[in-house]
């Protein structure tokens, strides 16, 4: 724990059920409630906390700064101390850390959340690729991570039957998650597009995570058992396919060894991977053993809320420490096509 | 005041468009220049690798790398995926692959469409070439495609070429659409609801009772749910304005016109809405205002003079 100026724990963590459509609720009133249960867990009130970081897309709702409007779920008023990333939450909560690392603050709220039923996810999605070469191709989100399968199949490291299994377990996995989307047996179903099928590809839906951070002793008194951050990083890798080797994430190695993953074994692995084919090469970045614990909550493949499902693998880790299911977790989370930026946590609980 | 009912959900189509204009540096400019005289071209980085789609900076040492060289419109795909179903914009509106393709003289892949006749027709390390577009303005899609084609590897490597071009393209418009089914939610769909009936509703906090319209759903001072309804106005108090001297296009109001915040009675938020019928350097803080609907109007068209004596000062000046 030395590496860092504090020690910054998850004190608590919430996610909504995440849902196909949520069509009769505006973004806030589906945050508020989320928002609500996490506080509740720590016993503090929106004006005790030091920081308020949120991630969401502009580009899921289709309006300009559409975050505004879930800032009211938290008490903006009178001023707080906000920031906002139109990113997943695991990067706002990458800049609550560093927030408290620097001393301005010793407990940070961090929410984000993703509506995706009112568009087609898909096609939005290739509004994030390079938009003189990629975008006008409109090739959307399940057509690249195809490309990326076809290449981890010509290589023998993978093939269709091993990507069906990724599926069934983690909707095997989801079966004792009462916030997934997808849960149990699903059909693997026809394909997507070529090599992926149905069953390889997240559901889209609307769904919201909320996590509480603090540091020292004051996670100590919040959380019986807090989930300390032990290390956190982030790398991204060349925007252009064309230019990475597909069948690797050199980026998810490179923020695990910084993040210190490598240092100790991990017992569990909440790791973002929307497609089936991403977990393969997620796991091989990480050098996972097969003890490990991959996704016991399902996983992206269960649940997908666009700029949540990052901040829930940090959240379903921290979870599982603090009931005591593990001792030193590894959780990832991922964005940009193809697994361009990856973003490695490692937490701990204290040894009993 | 009475509990929020169950909401009939509202939906409205949201389309937005956004034609960017982007401006091309050398290198992409050289590049979209090419393609539409049918030619392909690269850059080559310090260390001898060809990147094609080429970049103005290289991606390991950030080095700035302006040395083109002009490639073969053949080569090999180094993985592919089957578009069984191809969404509306995309290169083909037939079943198509997906493809990166390393053309003959480069090291790096292009993403495009490959036109085949099936997914038993396409394997990685199949022999393809580039299919032009019969019209061509300097854009990626000046490549319709990719074909399959026999030809073996070209012969020679990359020439070395000076990306100069007569009428050399400078920008591109990117043009993009996306399709959004919208939904207001709870709070503002009972809002809107009652707007149709020309009433308005707002909603009360029920921790510091403030009575929010238009009613968002969550109060943002106590961070919680604003569930009890209630009606307001329809008559207002100005508590600030602004003189409006610019004339929007396909607003049809002359200027100058008013534009005020105005506080309904019953309402602890001011929403805002052009004052009419009074002169406009006649409208003051304090006046009283009603709504004034027109004809199929889904909310007031604006507010005028309700004749009312001026309210206090003190009775809206915590609502400014």
């Amino acid at each position: 724990m030395a590496r860092h100026a504090r020690e910054v724990a998850v004190v608590a963590f919430a996610q909504s059920d995440h849902l196909r459509r949520t069509d009769e609720l505006s973004e806030v009133e589906m945050v508020m409630p989320v928002l609500h249960e996490v506080l509740a867990a720590t016993g503090l009130k929106a004006g005790e906390i030091g920081f308020t970081c949120s991630g969401s897309s502009d580009y899921l709702a289709g309006r300009a700064f559409s975050f505004t409007m879930t800032l009211d779920g938290v008490g903006a008023w009178p001023p707080i101390s906000e920031s906002h990333v139109e990113m997943d939450g695991a990067w706002a909560l990458y800049e609550a850390w560093v927030k408290i690392q620097t001393g301005e603050a010793d407990t940070a709220l961090v929410y984000s959340y993703g509506k995706s039923s009112p568009g087609s996810v898909r096609d939005v999605l290739t509004r994030q690729l390079d938009p003189y070469y990629v975008a006008p191709l409109w090739p959307d989100a399940v057509a690249l991570a195809a490309l990326q399968a076809q290449a981890l199949i010509d290589t023998g490291e993978t093939d269709e039957a091993a990507l069906a299994a990724v599926g069934a377990r983690s909707r095997d996995a989801a079966v004792a998650n009462p916030h997934a989307q997808l849960r149990g047996p699903v059909p693997q179903g026809d394909y997507q597009v070529r090599p992926l099928r149905t069953g390889d590809c997240p559901p889209v839906g609307d769904g919201v995570a909320a996590v509480v951070l603090a540091a020292g002793d004051l996670a100590r008194r919040l959380c019986e058992r807090p989930a300390w951050i032990t290390g956190i990083d982030h790398r991204i890798e060349a925007h252009s396919l064309g230019l990475r080797d597909l069948t690797d994430s050199p980026s998810t190695r490179l923020a695990a060894e910084h993040a210190g993953v490598f240092e100790a074994p991990v017992d569990t692995a909440e790791l973002h991977a929307p497609f089936s084919s991403q977990e393969i090469v997620l796991r091989k970045a990480l050098g996972l053993a097969d003890d490990v614990a991959v996704n016991p909550s399902g996983g992206a493949l269960a649940a997908n809320p666009m700029m949540a499902a990052g901040l829930i693998r940090i959240g379903e880790a921290a979870a599982r420490i603090h009931r005591g299911a593990s001792r030193r977790a590894v959780a990832h989370a991922t964005s940009g096509p193809c697994l361009q930026q990856n973003l490695v946590a490692v937490l701990e609980g204290d040894a009993r | 005041m009475t509990a929020a009912s169950p909401p009939e959900v509202l939906r409205a189509p949201l389309v937005v468009e956004f034609p960017f204009t982007r401006s091309l540096g050398p290198v992409q400019s050289a590049f979209l220049t090419g393609l539409r005289e049918g030619t392909v071209l690269g850059v080559r980085t310090s260390d001898g690798k060809v990147m094609v789609p080429p970049v103005e900076y290289d991606p390991v040492t950030a080095e700035e790398i302006r040395e083109l060289v002009e490639v073969a419109a053949t080569g090999t795909v180094t993985t592919w995926a089957w578009n069984e179903h191809p969404r509306r914009q995309q290169p083909l509106d037939t079943p198509f692959a997906w493809v990166l393709v390393r053309l003959d003289g480069s090291d790096t892949a292009l993403l495009h469409a490959l036109d085949a006749p099936g997914p038993d027709a396409v394997r990685t390390g199949m022999r393809v070439r580039v299919r032009w577009a019969a019209e061509r303005t300097g854009a990626i899609t000046d490549i319709a495609c990719f074909e399959p084609c026999d030809d073996g590897p070209a012969d020679g490597g990359p020439t070395p070429h000076d990306g100069a071009f007569a009428d050399s393209v400078t920008g591109i418009v990117a043009e993009a659409r996306l399709d959004y089914v919208y939904s207001p939610g709870r709070a503002q769909t009972a809002y809107i609801n009652a707007l149709s009936e020309r009433r308005t509703v707002g909603e009360r906090c029920p921790s510091c009772h403030k009575v929010y319209v238009p009613p968002r759903g969550a109060c943002p001072t106590c961070g919680v749910a604003t569930t009890d309804r209630v009606e307001v106005g329809p008559a207002g108090t100005v508590t600030t304005y602004c003189i409006v001297n610019i004339k929007a296009k396909n607003l049809d109001i002359e200027v100058p016109y008013v534009y005020a915040h105005i506080a309904l009675d019953g309402a602890d938020l001011a929403l805002h809405g052009r004052i009419g019928g009074i002169p406009y350097d006649q409208v003051r803080m304090g006046l009283r205002v009603e709504p004034v609907w027109t004809e199929g109007g889904r909310y007031p068209d604006h507010y005028r003079p309700t004749g009312e004596p001026d309210a206090d000062y003190d009775a809206y000046k915590e609502l400014i």
